[in-house]
């Protein structure tokens, strides 16, 4: 069994009075897609954050490749979110103003990649998406199943280590929501990303390799045979 | 639906006589469908049998004696191996999940146990549909659509009584 790529230990996190995580666990591996799943509230996008290094937690550690992620200050924290991870969320991701090609290439342009260069990736993995042919278009142009498509061409394109997928299907009808988790998955597994899927709907946590629960700020998995 | 784990899991509350166990089993299981004594008997007759219970004194009054029935610690350990164990995801099996969960309720097991480990199973046979529509052709896909949206259905069930499991508690403990 390969080490995890990824591992949240005795998780503690509370905003004011709440306590949103309370000594939760989890992990994946290089290559694993894992479903986080739990009612509203459970704590299951704050757990998303936490191995995001999006927020810190109160107590307990997150373990990235070695290094100490929950002890690693803002700054070579956010690189790392920029260069190694990809994140799709339910809404509102792709710039507006930007054409889908441009939203795809923007992650490269930040990291001081040629427009041409850029494009021309973001062109590859907008074909592999299949929605190469709304590149021109403005996310406001598309139909919702193309747009959460282009944003996971957006979130792949840098080739990260882990995508955090919150929610990615919540927007879409069953069909488009399929797709998108169909590409997803096959194009992580190609790549050889792990994949954390937040998620409440079971036909999209069926695309995983297995589930934690989080419960009441508790991470619970299930192992038999 | 298992009479005897149902049965089983009645009696650790106590020792009961048949009569005793058909109304408890009618009150929280029945739903408009009683048991029939036959039923009871023989099943209670069964489990003596395999040593599941033990008969526990007589109770005398007006009537006949009735015999009282204990259960046994192979009994205990039959219901912890019923509950700990998933049920095939297969259509309408709720009233069976649904005996589970109360059975753990009222022995005061954990009921979340119990739907986490079936969550579990149909999670899993989820994804062997899931990875049979990804090489099948649309035939292949409807009807593996057909069998997700089913096991879809049980595990919202499966979600909404997590949910309300402490009001379920206080309702059948009470």
């Amino acid at each position: 069994m390969t080490q995890p790529l990824l591992a949240a230990t005795g998780v503690v996190k509370s905003f004011g009075p709440t306590k949103a995580l309370d000594g939760a666990n989890m992990s994946v591996r290089a290559g694993e897609v894992v479903a986080v799943m739990g009612p509203s509230g459970s704590g299951k996008s704050t757990m998303l954050h936490c191995l995001a290094g999006i927020i810190q937690p109160d107590a307990g550690t997150v373990m990235y490749d070695g290094k100490e992620l929950s002890a690693m200050p803002d700054q070579p924290r956010s690189t790392l979110r920029r260069t190694e991870f990809g994140f799709v969320f339910q809404f509102g991701q792709l710039v507006p103003e930007l054409s889908c090609i441009e939203n795809v290439a923007l992650p490269m342009r930040l990291g001081g990649m040629k427009r041409r260069d850029a494009e021309a990736k973001a062109r590859t993995w907008l074909d592999r998406l299949e929605v190469g042919e709304v590149a021109a278009k403005r996310p406001g142009e598309v139909s919702g199943g193309q747009g959460q498509r282009v944003a996971v061409a957006r979130a792949l394109v840098t080739g990260p280590r882990v995508i955090f997928a919150d929610e990615p299907t919540g927007a879409l009808d069953s069909l488009n929501g399929e797709h998108v988790m169909r590409l997803l998955t096959e194009a992580a597994k190609d790549t050889g990303a792990a994949v954390i899927l937040v998620t409440h709907e079971p036909r999209v946590a069926a695309y995983s390799d297995r589930e934690v629960i989080v419960r009441d700020g508790h991470t619970r998995q299930v192992e038999f045979a | 639906m298992s009479i005897g784990h149902t049965l089983l899991g009645l009696l650790e509350g106590g020792p009961r006589h048949g009569y005793d166990l058909k109304r408890a089993y009618d009150e929280h299981f029945g739903h408009g469908r009683p048991l029939h004594y036959g039923q009871v008997y023989a099943t209670l007759s069964r489990l003596l049998k395999n040593g599941l219970i033990e008969e526990s004194g007589v109770e005398q009054g007006g009537g006949p004696d009735r015999k009282r029935y204990a259960v046994t610690a192979e009994g205990v350990t039959d219901v912890d191996t019923w509950l700990g164990t998933p049920e095939k995801p297969e259509l309408y099996m709720q009233s069976t999940l649904y005996t589970k969960v109360v059975i753990a309720l009222m022995s005061e097991r954990d009921a979340q146990d119990v739907l986490d480990t079936q969550r579990h199973a149909h999670l899993r046979a989820m994804r062997e549909l899931t990875a049979r529509k990804r090489g099948g052709d649309l035939a292949d896909q409807l009807i593996c659509d057909h069998a997700l949206f089913h096991l879809e259905a049980d595990l919202r069930w499966l979600e909404l009584t997590a949910a309300r499991i402490d009001e379920l508690r206080n309702q059948v403990t009470s």
